[in-house]
C-alpha cells in the first residue's frame, strides 16, 4: 500500500511529508526531488522507480503531489486516491497553492491522517470529513455523544457522501448536461468519426436524506417501457427521441447493481456539487455545425481559400463563441480574407487564419473567402493540408439526450417531489472538431 | 494570522527557544510551539531532541494538540524507545474514552509506533477496539492489527488477532469488512500458503454483499481479495462475475480496473462456447475505451493495462481502434503507449486508417514518439502483408524528409521488411544508399551494411561502399563490426573477383586487430570456409533465412498470464511480475490464472512426469528404432486389444460431442479433415507448443505436428519417443527439426509412422503417450489416434467370404442415422471399400469393409435413401468380424455422417471399437 505521501512546491521544497510504512525512509522525498522534480529531461511517466521504490505523482498548478511505495500496489487506486486528495483540499481551501498549503499544515496532516490508515484510503469524502475535521480545529470535543455516533456511522456507513440533518429553506437542484462533441470529417462530407462525451453535472440543495431518480432517454429504458405494452405508434415516435450509450460511469452514491439490473439511476446525493454521471455516444449525433472547404492552388505561390460554414439546428437557438481555425502552409508570406460575417485574421505564429463569429442562429450559413501568396520554396514536399478545426457552444446536447425525470423522495421531512425547484440546462460545445480539407 | 509562518522561523538557536515555548504555561503557546516543531520536521530539520517536551504536551484535553503531538510521536519514537513509553499511559487511557472518534485515534496512532515495549502494551486496547460496539473504531482496529503485524508478526498470531480479524469479515458495517478483508490480504501475502483470508463460497458471498455497500475503495479491497478465489467450477464462477460486472460503470477507475481483473481471470473458467462467455467479452470493451476519457495518469496505467489485455484476448477491442489515435495535447508517456496498442491492433480491416494516423505522427516534434511511429509503420508493413507497399513508400517519402533521426529508423524497418519479403522491394536500395552518409546509429548502421552485403549482386559499387566503412572499423560498435564481416564475405561469395582484397582486409581486422572474441571467432570460421570448402562456405553464409514473425515485442506467455492476475497493479504498470521490483516477502508468492479443470484434460492429457513412465519412455535413444522387436500383428490379441475401455469413453462423451460440433459449420472437402488439436500447451512446457492431428496418406501413416516457440530463447536438440501403445505405433524416422526453433517461430514436420512397435493395450484404446525431448527439459503428452489412420488399402474382401461372413451374424441393433448421398467414393479414398450395392424398398444399401493395421475386418452395411441428398435416413446394422482370432463379435456400427461433419465417422468408429464388446448401442452413448 502507499508507504508515504509528499507535496512539494516547484522548487522541490517539501511543503507535506506523511511517512505511513517502515520501509519508506526520509531519503526517499530527496530521491523524488533529485531524480524528477530536478531532472533535466522532461518526465517521461506519472510513476518512476528509484532504487526499488516506486513514486505516482500528479501536478496540480506547479505543485507536486507525490506518494511512494516499495510494494506492488494497486496503481489505479493511488492515482485516483491522489486526484481525490486535491479534491478534498480543494474543497477545504479552494485553490491548491504553495501559500494555502502552508496556511493549511495542520489540517492536511490531520486529514491525511483520517483517510489513509497505514496507507490503505479510508472515508474521503469531503462533504463528510468536514462534519468532523475543519479548519478552525476540531469540533468533535464539543459534540454530544449522539453527534459523535452520527458522525462515525456517517464516516464508516453505506452514505459516506452525505450527513445527516441537512436543511434548506428552499429545496433546489440544478442539473446541467454538458457535452463535448468530437468530428473527423473528410473534404467530401463524410463523417470519419464523431462522438460525444458527455457529462450530468448536478448541484443539490435538498434537505435531510432525500432518495432521487434520474431519468434520461436512454433507448435502452425506452424499449423496455414499450415492450410492456405501448402500441408500436409510440415506438416509432419516441424511439427517435431515445438514444444509444454506448458506456456510462457513475458517481459512487448511484446504485450500480439496480443500473445493472433495472438500468435505473438512483441515488442519495451528496450535498453541494458533483458529476452525477459520464457517459459516451457514438450513433445518431447531431453536428451542430457543416465546415465546407474548398482550396485552389493557383500556381506555385498563391492559394485560393473558400469555407462555408452551415449551422444546423433549430432557428430559434443561438451558438456562441464559435471560431474558425484555417491552416495555412509554413511559407505564407501575405493573406486576404473577406467574411460575410464576424472577424477573421491571419495569425502567422500560429501559420493559420482565425474567424471569430460570436453568435449565430441554427439554419444560417456564412463563409468566408481568403487569398494566400506564398513565397516560392525549393521544398520538394507538398504542404500535408491540417484540417480546418472549430470552436463553437451551443444550447442543447448534441448526443440528442434529453432528461426526462428527476423525482425527488424524503419520507422523513415534509417536502414532496413538486416543492423541489429543479433547474436544467443543456451545454454543447466542441472538443475535437475537425474538417480535412 | 497564518500558520505558514512557522515555516519560516529559521535562526539559530530555534531548538532552545522551541523548547522555551513547549514548557510555556498557556496552552495556545504550546501548540504554537508544537506547530513550530512539525513545522520543522516536515522540511527535514531534526528535532528529536525536543522529544520529552513534545511528549509533555500529550496531556491535554485539546484534540488537535494531540493530534500533533501523536504525529510527533509517530516520527521520532523508534529513535528515542525508553521516552515514548512515557506516551503509553496516555494511549491506554485514551482507547477507553467514550468519544469513538478519540478512541480511534488512539489505537490507529499507537499502531504507527514501532517501538516493541509499546506494543505489547497495544494488545489489550486493541482486543478491545476491535471488538467496539462503534464501527469507526472497529475498521481502524482491523487496519491496526496490519501494522502489529508489520512489526511484530508473531504476537499477532499468539494473541489470536488473526481470528477477530477473521470474524470481521462478517462485521454488519461494510467498511469494517473492506479493512479486514485489506488486512488479511497483506498479511497472507506474507504467509503465501496459509489459507488466512480462507476463501469459502459463504465468505465469498459476504464479500459480494459488502462490496455493493462500502465506500470507493473498500470495493478495491474486495475486488482485488476476489481476484485471488479459485472458484470450483464455471458455475461460480458465472454467478461472482454477474455480481461483479455493475462495478463497470464505476466512476473510479481502479474500481472498474479491479473489476476487469476478476472478470479476466475468471473467463478463463468459462466455457467459450456459452453465450455468457461472449456477452461478458462485450461486457468489458465500453468501460476499458471509457477509462481513456479520465486524466492521463489514470489512462496510462490503463493503457499499459489494456496493452496485456489486448495481447491475451485481442477479440475484446479488436473494434476500438479509433480510440487509440494520439490526441496533440495528450501527455508523452499516453502517445508512446497508444502507439503500442495500434500497432498490435492494427489489421487488414483498419490498415488505411491506422497508416494515415502513423504517418501524421512522424512528422511530430517528440523524437522518441516520431522514432516509435517510423518503427510502426515497418511493423504493419510486416503484420498486414497487403499494406506492405503502401507502408514501403510511406517510409521513402519520409526518408526524403532528411531528418536525421527518421532516416535512421526507417532504414531499420526497412531491413525487416526486406527480411519478410525477400526480393520485392530492392528498387529502393538505391534511395536507402544516398543516406549512407547520414548514419551515425550503430542500429541503423548495421543495417544498412545488412542491406548492401545481402543485395551485393544488385548494387555496383557495393565493394565500395562497405570498404567505406571499414576504414573506421575499429570505431565501430560490435554489432556493425559482425555485420560488416559477414556483409562483406557475402559480397566476396557473390563476387569473387574483384573484392579478394577487402575480404582479406576485413578477415585480418577481425582476427588479427580485434580483441573481442566473438568477432575474432565469426573471422576465424569465415576464414577457414572461405579457405577450404568455398562452395559449403556459400551454403552457410548465403543460406535461406528464416522468416521472421509477424508480432514481435510480445511478452511471454507465462509472463503474461501472471501479469493478467496483477491488473491495475504497479505489476501491470512496469510489465514485470512483482519480485522484480519487491523487496522482501511480499510478492514472492507468484500467481497463476485458473485452469479449467473439468474440461482441458480430455483432448490433451499432459501426462504427469511419473519416475516409471520417465524409465519406460526415455532410454533416451532417440535416434530411429531399429531394433524394435517385430511383433506380428497376429499375435496381439484382439481380446486383450478390445477389453475393457468404455468407463473412459463416458468421460470422452462430451469432448467427443463438442468437438463434433465445432465443425459441423465448416464444408469439407475431403472426406476426412483430420481434427487438430493444441497436444502440448505452452503453459505446460516452458513455451513449447505441439499442436498436430494424426493422418494417412499413400499408405503410410504419418504424424503432423506444429511446434511453436512461445519462449523467449530459443530451442534446439529436439527428439521424439512414444510409450508402447495398443497398435505398436512408432516414428521410423527421428523427428525432423534440424534448425534451432527461434522465439515465436512456427514449424511444421510430419512424422512416418509404422505399427511395428512393442504393444501395450492402452486405455482408452487409441491413446498414445508421447514424450519430446529438447534443449530444455522433457515433456510428456498424450492424444487420441482417430482409428481410420489404421485403415488399410487392401481392406477390400472378396464379395463372396463378404457375403458369408455377413450371414454368420444376427443383426442385433438398429440405429438410425443420417448420411450424405455420395459418399462412397470418399469412403474409398479412406480404404472403406464398398463390396456391394443393392436397392431394396427405393432404398441403396451399400456393403462396405475394411481392414485395420493389424488385420481386424470390419464390414458394414449403409442404407441410403435417394432423392434426399443431404439428408439420407439410414439404418445400419453392423457386425464385426475378428476373423484372426475366430472370434465374431457383434455390435451395432452407426456411420454418422452428419452433413459437412465428416469427423463423425472417424469419432465414432474409434469409439465404437472400445464399446463393442459390451454390446452397448452407440445412441446411449452420444
Amino acid at each position: 500500500m502507499i508507504g508515504g505521501l509528499f507535496i512539494y512546491n516547484h522548487k522541490g521544497e517539501v511543503l507535506i511529508s506523511r511517512v505511513y510504512r517502515d520501509d519508506i525512509g526520509r531519503n526517499a522525498v530527496d530521491a523524488f526531488r533529485v531524480n524528477v522534480i530536478h531532472a533535466r529531461q522532461q518526465v517521461r511517466s506519472p510513476v518512476t522507480n528509484i532504487a526499488r521504490t516506486s513514486f505516482f505523482h500528479v501536478k496540480r498548478s506547479n505543485i507536486w503531489l507525490a506518494a511512494v511505495t516499495k510494494q506492488n500496489v494497486n496503481a489505479a487506486m493511488v492515482f485516483e486516491f491522489l486526484y481525490k486528495m486535491c479534491d478534498v483540499m480543494t474543497a477545504y481551501f479552494s485553490k491548491i497553492s504553495e501559500e494555502n498549503i502552508k496556511n493549511n499544515f495542520v489540517l492536511i496532516y490531520e486529514l491525511l491522517d483520517e483517510i489513509l490508515d497505514f496507507g490503505y484510503p479510508q472515508n474521503s469524502e469531503s462533504g463528510a470529513l468536514k462534519t468532523f475535521i475543519t479548519q478552525q480545529g476540531i469540533k468533535s470535543q464539543h459534540h454530544s455523544k449522539d453527534e459523535q455516533s452520527q458522525i462515525t456511522s456517517q464516516v464508516t456507513g453505506q452514505i459516506g457522501w452525505r450527513r445527516e440533518g441537512i436543511k434548506y429553506r428552499r429545496n433546489e437542484l440544478f442539473l446541467d448536461v454538458l457535452e463535448s462533441v468530437n468530428l473527423l470529417m473528410s473534404p467530401q462530407g463524410q463523417v470519419l468519426s464523431a462522438h460525444v462525451s458527455g457529462r450530468v453535472v448536478m448541484k443539490s440543495y435538498l434537505s435531510g436524506m432525500p432518495e432521487c431518480k434520474f431519468g434520461m432517454n436512454d433507448k435502452i429504458v425506452i424499449d423496455k417501457q414499450q415492450g410492456k405494452g405501448a402500441t408500436s405508434d409510440d415506438s416509432a415516435k419516441s424511439g427517435k427521441q431515445s438514444i444509444a450509450i454506448d458506456d456510462c460511469t457513475f458517481h459512487q452514491c448511484v446504485r450500480l447493481s439496480k443500473f445493472d439490473s433495472e438500468r435505473s439511476i438512483s441515488f442519495i446525493p451528496p450535498d453541494g456539487d458533483y458529476e452525477l454521471m459520464r457517459y459516451r455516444t457514438t450513433k445518431d449525433i447531431i453536428l451542430p455545425f457543416r465546415v465546407i472547404p474548398l482550396v485552389r492552388e493557383v500556381g506555385r505561390t498563391k492559394l485560393e481559400v473558400k469555407v462555408v460554414i452551415k449551422s444546423n439546428f433549430k432557428a430559434s437557438l443561438l451558438a456562441q463563441k464559435i471560431e474558425v481555425r484555417i491552416p495555412t502552409p509554413l511559407n505564407t508570406s501575405g493573406v486576404q480574407v473577406i467574411c460575410m460575417k464576424g472577424k477573421a485574421k491571419y495569425k502567422a505564429s500560429d501559420n493559420a487564419i482565425v474567424w471569430k463569429i460570436k453568435r449565430m442562429a441554427g439554419m444560417k450559413e456564412s463563409q468566408i473567402s481568403a487569398e494566400i501568396e506564398l513565397l516560392p520554396t525549393n521544398e520538394k514536399k507538398k504542404w500535408t493540408r491540417p484540417p480546418i478545426s472549430m470552436n463553437f457552444e451551443v444550447p442543447f446536447a448534441p448526443s440528442g439526450l434529453k432528461v426526462r425525470y428527476l423525482k425527488v423522495f424524503e419520507s422523513k421531512l415534509n417536502y414532496s417531489d413538486h416543492d423541489v425547484i429543479k433547474w436544467v440546462r443543456y451545454i454543447g460545445r466542441s472538443g475535437i472538431y475537425e474538417t480535412r480539407c | 494570522m497564518t500558520d505558514s509562518k512557522y515555516f519560516t522561523t529559521n535562526k539559530k538557536g530555534e531548538i532552545f527557544e522551541l523548547k522555551a515555548e513547549l514548557n510555556n504555561e498557556k496552552k495556545e503557546k504550546r501548540k504554537e510551539a508544537v506547530k513550530k516543531v512539525i513545522a520543522a520536521m516536515t522540511v527535514g530539520k531534526d528535532v528529536s531532541s525536543l522529544f520529552p517536551d513534545v511528549v509533555n504536551c500529550m496531556q491535554t484535553d485539546n484534540l488537535e494538540l494531540k493530534k500533533l503531538v501523536y504525529l510527533y510521536l509517530m516520527n521520532y519514537a523508534k529513535s528515542q524507545p525508553d521516552m515514548a513509553i512515557m506516551a503509553v499511559n496516555s494511549f491506554v487511557k485514551d482507547c477507553e474514552d467514550p468519544n469513538p472518534l478519540i478512541r480511534a485515534l488512539a489505537v490507529r496512532t499507537m499502531g504507527c509506533i514501532r517501538v516493541d515495549k509499546i506494543t505489547e502494551y497495544l494488545c489489550e486496547p486493541l482486543r478491545k477496539c476491535l471488538k467496539d460496539e462503534d464501527p469507526y473504531v472497529r475498521k481502524t482496529a482491523a487496519v491496526c492489527v496490519a501494522k502489529l503485524h508489520d512489526i511484530n508478526a508473531q504476537m499477532v498470531e499468539d494473541q489470536g488477532f488473526l481470528d477477530s480479524l477473521r470474524d470481521l469479515i462478517a462485521d454488519s458495517n461494510p467498511m469494517v469488512v473492506a479493512n479486514a478483508v485489506a488486512a488479511l490480504s497483506e498479511i497472507s501475502e506474507s504467509h503465501p500458503n496459509s489459507n488466512l483470508l480462507d476463501l469459502n463460497p459463504q465468505n465469498i458471498n459476504k464479500l459480494l454483499t459488502a462490496l455493493n455497500e462500502c465506500t470507493e475503495w473498500g470495493q478495491i479491497f474486495i475486488l482485488d481479495c476476489l481476484s485471488n478465489y479459485n472458484p470450483k467450477d464455471e458455475r461460480e464462477a458465472q454467478s461472482i462475475c454477474e455480481r461483479v460486472t455493475p462495478r463497470l460503470s464505476h466512476a473510479n477507475s481502479a474500481v472498474v480496473l479491479s473489476a476487469v481483473k476478476v472478470l479476466m481471470k475468471f473467463l478463463e473458467l468459462l466455457p467459450k462456447e456459452s453465450d455468457y462467455y461472449n456477452t461478458l467479452l462485450k461486457k468489458l470493451s465500453p468501460p476499458l475505451v471509457t477509462l481513456l476519457s479520465g486524466e492521463p495518469e489514470v489512462q496510462y496505467v490503463a493503457l499499459r493495462n489494456i496493452n496485456l489485455i489486448v495481447q491475451k484476448r485481442p477479440e475484446i477491442l479488436k473494434q476500438e481502434i479509433k480510440v487509440f489515435f494520439v490526441k496533440y495535447n495528450d501527455p508523452i508517456y499516453v502517445k508512446l503507449e497508444k502507439l503500442d496498442i495500434m500497432i498490435r491492433l492494427a489489421s487488414q480491416a483498419n490498415i488505411a486508417q491506422v497508416l494515415a494516423e502513423l504517418k501524421e505522427y512522424a512528422t511530430e516534434v517528440d523524437v522518441d514518439f516520431v522514432r516509435k511511429a517510423v518503427r510502426a509503420i515497418g511493423r504493419c508493413a510486416i503484420k498486414v502483408e497487403q499494406s506492405a507497399e503502401r507502408c514501403v513508400s510511406t517510409l521513402l517519402d519520409l526518408i526524403q524528409t532528411k531528418v536525421n533521426y527518421v532516416v535512421q529508423e526507417a532504414i531499420v524497418v526497412i531491413r525487416d521488411i526486406f527480411r519478410k519479403y525477400p526480393n520485392k522491394y530492392e528498387s529502393i536500395i538505391a534511395t536507402l544508399c544516398e543516406n549512407l552518409d547520414s548514419l551515425d546509429e550503430p542500429d541503423a548502421r548495421a543495417a544498412m551494411i545488412w542491406i548492401v552485403g545481402e543485395y551485393a549482386e544488385r548494387i555496383d559499387n557495393a565493394d565500395e561502399l562497405l570498404e567505406s566503412f571499414l576504414e573506421g572499423f575499429h570505431d565501430e560498435s560490435t554489432q556493425v563490426q559482425l555485420t560488416l564481416l559477414t556483409a562483406i564475405v557475402k559480397l566476396f561469395l557473390k563476387k569473387p573477383s574483384e573484392t579478394q582484397e577487402l575480404v582479406q582486409q576485413v578477415l585480418s581486422l577481425a582476427t588479427q586487430d580485434s580483441d573481442n572474441p566473438d568477432l575474432r571467432d565469426r573471422g576465424y570460421i569465415y576464414w577457414r570456409l572461405l579457405s577450404t570448402d568455398p562452395v559449403t562456405a556459400k551454403e552457410v553464409v548465403l543460406s535461406e533465412k528464416p522468416l521472421i514473425s509477424e508480432e514481435t515485442d510480445l511478452i511471454e506467455p507465462t509472463l503474461l498470464d501472471e501479469l493478467i492476475c496483477h491488473i491495475g497493479s504497479l505489476a501491470s504498470v512496469y510489465h514485470k511480475p512483482p519480485n522484480a521490483f519487491v523487496e522482501g516477502s511480499h510478492g514472492i508468492h507468484r500467481k497463476h490464472l485458473p485452469i479449467q479443470h473439468s474440461r482441458s484434460g480430455a483432448t490433451t492429457s499432459v501426462i504427469p512426469s511419473q519416475g516409471d513412465l520417465l524409465g519406460d519412455l526415455l532410454n533416451l535413444d532417440l535416434g530411429p528404432p531399429v531394433n524394435v522387436p517385430q511383433v506380428s500383428s497376429m499375435q496381439m490379441g484382439a481380446v486383450d486389444l478390445l477389453g475393457g475401455g468404455l468407463d473412459s469413453l463416458v468421460g470422452d462423451k462430451i469432448l467427443l460431442i463438442t468437438t463434433c460440433s465445432t465443425l459441423q459449420s465448416a464444408e469439407l472437402v475431403l472426406f476426412f479433415m483430420y481434427l487438430i488439436v493444441v497436444w502440448l500447451p505452452a503453459v505446460k512446457a516452458k513455451g513449447l507448443e505441439i499442436c498436430g492431428t494424426f493422418s494417412r496418406r499413400q499408405g503410410h501413416m504419418y504424424m503432423d505436428m506444429t511446434f511453436t516457440n512461445k519462449a523467449l530463447q530459443h530451442m534446439s536438440d529436439f527428439a521424439i519417443q512414444f510409450n508402447k501403445n495398443s497398435f505398436g505405433m512408432i516414428p521410423t524416422s527421428p523427428l525432423p527439426i534440424h534448425t534451432p526453433l527461434m522465439p515465436s517461430q512456427t514449424i511444421e514436420v510430419s512424422l512416418p509412422l509404422n505399427t511395428i512397435g512393442p504393444v501395450m493395450k492402452m486405455d482408452p484404446l487409441n491413446n498414445l503417450q508421447v514424450a519430446v525431448k529438447n534443449n530444455i527439459d522433457v515433456f510428456y503428452f498424450s492424444g487420441l489416434i482417430p482409428l481410420n489412420i489404421f485403415f488399410v488399402e487392401d481392406g477390400k474382401m472378396e464379395r463372396q467370404v463378404f457375403l458369408a461372413t455377413w450371414k454368420d451374424i444376427p443383426t442385433r441393433m438398429n440405429c438410425s442415422t443420417r448420411l450424405r448421398n455420395t459418399v462412397s467414393g470418399k469412403l474409398q479414398s479412406n480404404n472403406i471399400y464398398t463390396i456391394a450395392k443393392r436397392n431394396v424398398e427405393g432404398q441403396d444399401m451399400l456393403y462396405q469393409s475394411l481392414k485395420l493395421t493389424n488385420g481386424i475386418w470390419i464390414l458394414a452395411e449403409l442404407r441410403i435413401q435417394p432423392g434426399n441428398p443431404n439428408y439420407t435416413v439410414r439404418e445400419l446394422p453392423q457386425r464385426l468380424s475378428l476373423s484372426n482370432r475366430g472370434i465374431s463379435c457383434f455390435l451395432t456400427f452407426p456411420f454418422a455422417l452428419d452433413q459437412g461433419s465428416p469427423t463423425f465417422l472417424n469419432l465414432r468408429a474409434t469409439s465404437w471399437v472400445l464399446s463393442h464388446t459390451t454390446g452397448t448401442p452407440f445412441d446411449t452413448l452420444f
